[in-house]
């Protein structure tokens, strides 16, 4: 019987898509899985794509797909959508836009929702890569609305993050200044055929331009680019420029591994530390009945919550 | 700490049948009641739609057709999940269905068909029963 992994290794979409279910569960058992896999993987390029809910992420990246096929290369899409913070459920609809590609055995889709768990979406994604990346694709595409620190941190550990955005959007663009935008690679300007288009690109632009004194010392200026993803305009350039970004990437320092640079290897594994702690302090504590037992006090005002706190970690930390 | 599965369910619209109301109330509903939904859109072959459920792993598989073709669509997802070795993932089905027909797709492997009317709290109920997650 092949392992979990070597099911992976070999391709196996059965085997693939259950992991993916593990890790996004919280299973336990696919640590061991992931560490087999680990070695297998470093070879995909991966793309983080962005913009607000509207600008035509969906559309775009089935576009990606169809000219990376034309490339023969193969690919992986990880397509995340919210999860409803009421009921705990999601309508995962991204697929919709990309169901031509189903029956293409060299293309693997996959929708995700936040959900919120331990770890966060950061790390089951992140370990979506990873399978994906084991299992041989080419390129893997993430897209993610890209609102709140987890998504942010999801498009950044992309080799090459593009932002996607729509005429008329200028208020937005002022709105999310201070986040995502400022980790764009690649800034579309999608259904470019509209009303506004270069109001857009010339505001883009001058945020760009600020960032003046980077560029001179060699960093990657950004390129904007217009396309219209439903008509399949642009498609070409925007992996032309992702090719030149690949080549930017690949002399730097840093290379081109996705756990080539410090900065995300020292982001990713404190985000490993922070939920592995905390999955097993809360698990050992709920498992012995402190846990209900401080909350219970609290609500009796027999404790104050700082207090109760205290209590419960500080003996587990002097272990 | 124990991770409760969560319930993974997909929702389709196979054929030429255009019509896709109640699959995104049946959707919504699902969504409500907690699951993970994918929703494949309209037009959906068989085999599309058995290779998406299995790409995204889920449990259930939910067919509306208000067109006439249930007879043949839903007993060819049924099939073609048994083919691919994917049987344990359940199938349902809901629409215009005349009696007759549900005994029939019934005795083909289709799980349940709900027919216009039944309660949104029927259709949930009815997954929370029957469906295990993974």
């Amino acid at each position: 019987m092949a392992t979990i992994a070597e099911k992976v290794i070999a391709g196996d979409v059965r085997a693939v898509a259950r992991l993916i279910r593990d890790i996004d569960d919280g299973m336990p058992h696919v640590r061991e899985v992931l560490k087999e896999l680990y070695p297998h993987t470093g070879k995909a390029y991966v793309i983080g794509i962005t913009g607000a809910p509207g600008v035509g992420k969906s559309t775009l990246v089935d576009q990606i797909v169809a000219h990376l096929r034309k490339r023969d290369k193969t690919v992986g899409v990880l397509a995340v959508d919210p999860t409803s913070p009421f009921s705990g459920g999601a309508i995962l609809g991204d697929r919709v836009r990309m169901q031509r590609h189903s029956m293409d055995p060299g293309v693997f889709i996959r929708s995700m929702a936040t959900r919120g768990h331990f770890g966060g979406l950061t790390q089951s994604t992140r370990s979506a890569i990873d399978v994906l990346d084991a299992m041989g694709k080419d390129y893997i595409l993430v897209e993610t609305v890209g609102v709140g620190q987890d998504e942010v941190d999801v498009v950044r550990s992309a080799h090459t993050t593009v932002i996607v955005v729509i005429p008329g959007m200028g208020d937005d663009i002022q709105a999310i200044k201070a986040g995502i935008l400022e980790v764009g690679d690649i800034f579309l300007i999608n259904k470019a055929d509209r009303e506004g288009s270069d109001k857009t690109m010339s505001d883009l632009r001058l945020m760009i331009e600020m960032d003046q004194k980077k560029y001179e010392a060699g960093g990657w200026k950004p390129p904007i680019l217009k396309v219209e993803a439903v008509f399949d305009k642009g498609v070409d350039e925007f992996l032309e420029a992702v090719d030149q970004h690949a080549a930017y990437l690949a002399g730097t320092t840093k290379g081109l591994h996705p756990r080539g640079s410090k900065d995300k290897v020292r982001q990713e594994l404190g985000e490993m530390i922070k939920a592995r702690l905390i999955e097993e302090v809360l698990s050992r504590l709920t498992e012995s009945g402190e846990f209900d037992k401080a909350v219970e006090s609290i609500v009796e005002g027999k404790v104050d919550p700082y207090t109760a706190c205290e209590d419960l970690v500080l003996p587990i930390l002097s272990r | 700490m124990k991770q409760k599965r969560k319930v993974r369910v997909m929702v389709a619209k196979p054929g030429l049948d255009g019509h896709d109301r109640g699959a995104r109330i049946i959707a919504r509903a699902y969504r409500d009641a907690g699951f993970e939904v994918v929703y494949t859109g309209l037009h959906q072959t068989p085999e599309e739609i058995v290779e998406a459920a299995i790409q995204e792993d889920v449990d259930m598989i939910g067919m509306s057709s208000l067109a006439g073709a249930h007879k043949y669509l839903f007993p060819a997802v049924v099939q073609l999940l048994r083919e691919r070795g994917a049987d344990d993932i359940v199938v349902c089905g809901g629409g215009i269905i005349p009696e007759d027909d549900i005994v029939k797709l019934k005795a083909a492997g289709v799980r349940e068909v709900f027919t216009p009317g039944t309660p949104l709290d029927q259709i949930v109920r009815w997954v929370e029963e029957n469906v295990t997650p993974a």
